[in-house]
């Protein structure tokens, strides 16, 4: 692991001076912004049970969808498209060093474009005069939510870069297999064919994976250490698979 | 220094195969410290997969590879620390600076800070990079972006400098430059570099290897491979005068002199003469006179030197007759 932090400060250092970096960043504010206004106008019309903050982080897919694929879909298929990959890897670096770099760039990434979104629930507990706007435990627990299942939704993006050198392939597994794991994984919850009795582990572990789910019980305030499992379990896998895969083209180049 | 033991590069019955197509088909060969030594081969003939496996990046699927006495297989990380490599079209970040790109491999090669940034220097001033030292790498020209390569391989100071294909895309100003370049290695460093260019590999290298379709057809220096895989030289005459006579002539002068070409008279009646002979020494006065005696009109009398190409040429297409004929002998030692 000596060379994770030379290779994540570059990696950090070429996020900071690309201009791309700072334009995703603003779109994500103002589409994140546009959703937060359109929330606030429910609350103008008529008195909601739940906080903004509440509907806010209900909506954490949607940015999910678009942003994890632009975020990671570069990290590893631009390196093996332009060859540097070659170069990286005859230097005295491991895949492992390689990859948790990459990936923790893009993570740190994440979790601040999401951050800025805090900049929301200021100016509405600056400007608004009612104070049962701002509930602060929904917001925490939304904010850990989107830390921690962001672990698992950037190592996904990570390794579906490494499975392809082509940018827009990677960019669309990476989606594909989010919504997988986000939208598909609810709908065979809701599935009648996995209520039969012999299919019942399976239904268990379904109601497991549930996404949704997760994030209802963190808003409640329930950090429950089986969800942490899930996200901590996923995020190794993901990542173990998206260094086999950089080692496997290698290999079979 | 004092010359350790153990040679730079130990290659022994290298073999690899891509998906049932053959690579490197037992591949052997030995490259002392402070050599430069040339690959030479057409396309295909398993140059890149060789250096590729020489700096671990690919594994082989039987033979050994050792540099300065480590296993590229089981000791991989050893071997990194040896090796300089520039691969094959010299693939580099676009969107960095050329000395920042220096300090994120110096830094990836272990280099200490302290030691990192003269040494930057260094290597800058030695690759003429340090007008463009803060230019973006994506906006250089293939002239600098090859040197910048160049000064990557060369930053950690590796005993082992392994090159593919350094001069492709250079223009003749440049390739000075780089051959100046690799040549100022020499001694120092141990230096692999295969091309296409092959005045290039005659003019830096100390030994040049031909390789094709996977197997070492010949080696050894630029002169001695001239000699043994052509094995004669080369005259070529033009003249005029009674053409029917001149093999009687020449046989006089020299019994294995033969004419191999003859071209078509021109608008003066001169012919062009191919002449070949087995006799390496200097045939040239003898013959000049003799012609001259017999009444044949000279023009011009020159003894041709056999380019490294076609050395090259009658290298491979032995290999390709041998694959032909039952002999297997073939490499040259």
């Amino acid at each position: 692991m000596k060379h994770f932090l030379t290779l994540l400060s570059h990696e950090l250092r070429m996020l900071l001076v690309s201009p791309s970096t700072y334009i995703a960043g603003t779109a994500f504010l103002f589409f994140m912004g546009f959703i937060f206004t359109g929330i606030l106008e429910n609350y103008t019309k008529a008195a909601q049970d739940v906080s903004p903050a509440h509907v806010f982080f209900q909506l954490f897919w949607l940015p999910v969808f678009f942003m994890v694929p632009l975020l990671t879909m570069k990290c590893l298929a631009e390196e093996r498209r332009l060859g540097t990959i070659e170069t990286l890897l005859t230097t005295p670096v491991t895949t492992t060093e390689v990859v948790l770099g990459k990936y923790t760039a893009a993570y740190a990434l994440y979790v601040s474009l999401w951050s800025a979104t805090g900049g929301f629930f200021y100016i509405l507990k600056r400007f608004s005069s009612d104070p049962r706007l701002i509930d602060s435990g929904p917001l925490i627990g939304g904010y850990v939510f989107i830390a921690v299942s962001g672990l698992l939704f950037v190592a996904v993006g990570v390794f579906a870069s490494s499975l392809s050198r082509n940018q827009a392939v990677a960019g669309i597994l990476c989606f594909v297999m989010l919504a997988g794991l986000i939208v598909g994984v609810r709908w065979l919850g809701e599935a009648s064919f996995l209520n039969r009795d012999i299919l019942a582990p399976a239904k268990a572990a379904v109601e497991y994976a549930q996404i949704f789910a997760h994030y209802e019980d963190f808003t409640r305030g329930v950090i429950d250490a089986r969800h942490l499992l899930f996200y901590f379990s996923g995020t190794a896998l993901a990542l173990i698979f998206s260094i086999l895969s950089v080692e496997a083209k290698q290999i079979h180049a | 220094m004092s010359a350790p033991p153990t040679p730079a590069i130990e290659v022994d019955h290298l073999v690899k195969t891509y998906a049932g197509m053959t690579a490197v088909a037992d591949l052997s060969f030995t490259v002392a410290r402070g050599e430069i030594i040339g690959f030479l081969g057409p396309n295909g003939a398993g140059k890149s997969t060789t250096m590729r496996i020489l700096t671990g990046y690919l594994p082989a699927n039987s033979g050994t590879v050792r540099i300065c006495g480590h296993s590229v297989a089981t000791e991989p990380d050893a071997v990194k620390r040896l090796i300089g490599y520039m691969p094959e079209n010299n693939p580099l970040p676009e969107d960095m600076r050329v000395s920042e790109y220096l300090y994120f491999r110096g830094r990836l090669k272990e280099i200490p800070r302290r030691k990192l940034s003269p040494r930057i220097d260094e290597v800058l001033e030695l690759c003429d990079l340090k007008r463009v030292r803060h230019k973006i790498i994506g906006q250089l020209s293939k002239g600098y972006r090859q040197r910048v390569g160049i000064a990557e391989a060369i930053l950690a100071e590796p005993p082992v400098i392994i090159m593919d294909e350094p001069t492709i895309g250079l223009d003749p100003h440049q390739i000075l430059i780089v051959r100046d370049l690799i040549a100022g290695l020499r001694g120092r460093m141990t230096v692999i570099i295969s091309s296409h260019i092959l005045p290039e590999i005659e003019m830096t290298c100390d030994r040049v290897l031909i390789i094709n379709r996977g197997r070492v057809v010949a080696q050894g220096s630029p002169a001695d491979l001239r000699r043994e895989v052509l094995g004669r030289t080369t005259y070529q005459l033009i003249t005029a005068g009674s053409v029917a006579a001149l093999p009687a002539l020449l046989e006089a002068v020299e019994p294995t002199l033969k004419i191999t070409a003859t071209s078509e008279p021109d608008a003066t009646g001169f012919v062009t003469f191919t002449l070949s002979t087995e006799r390496t020494d200097e045939l040239g006065e003898t013959l000049l006179q003799n012609l001259i005696t017999h009444g044949f009109r000279v023009r011009a009398l020159s003894r041709a030197q056999p380019t490294l190409e076609d050395v090259f040429l009658a290298a491979t297409r032995r290999s390709w007759d041998a694959k032909l004929a039952p002999a297997p002998a073939i490499a040259v030692t």
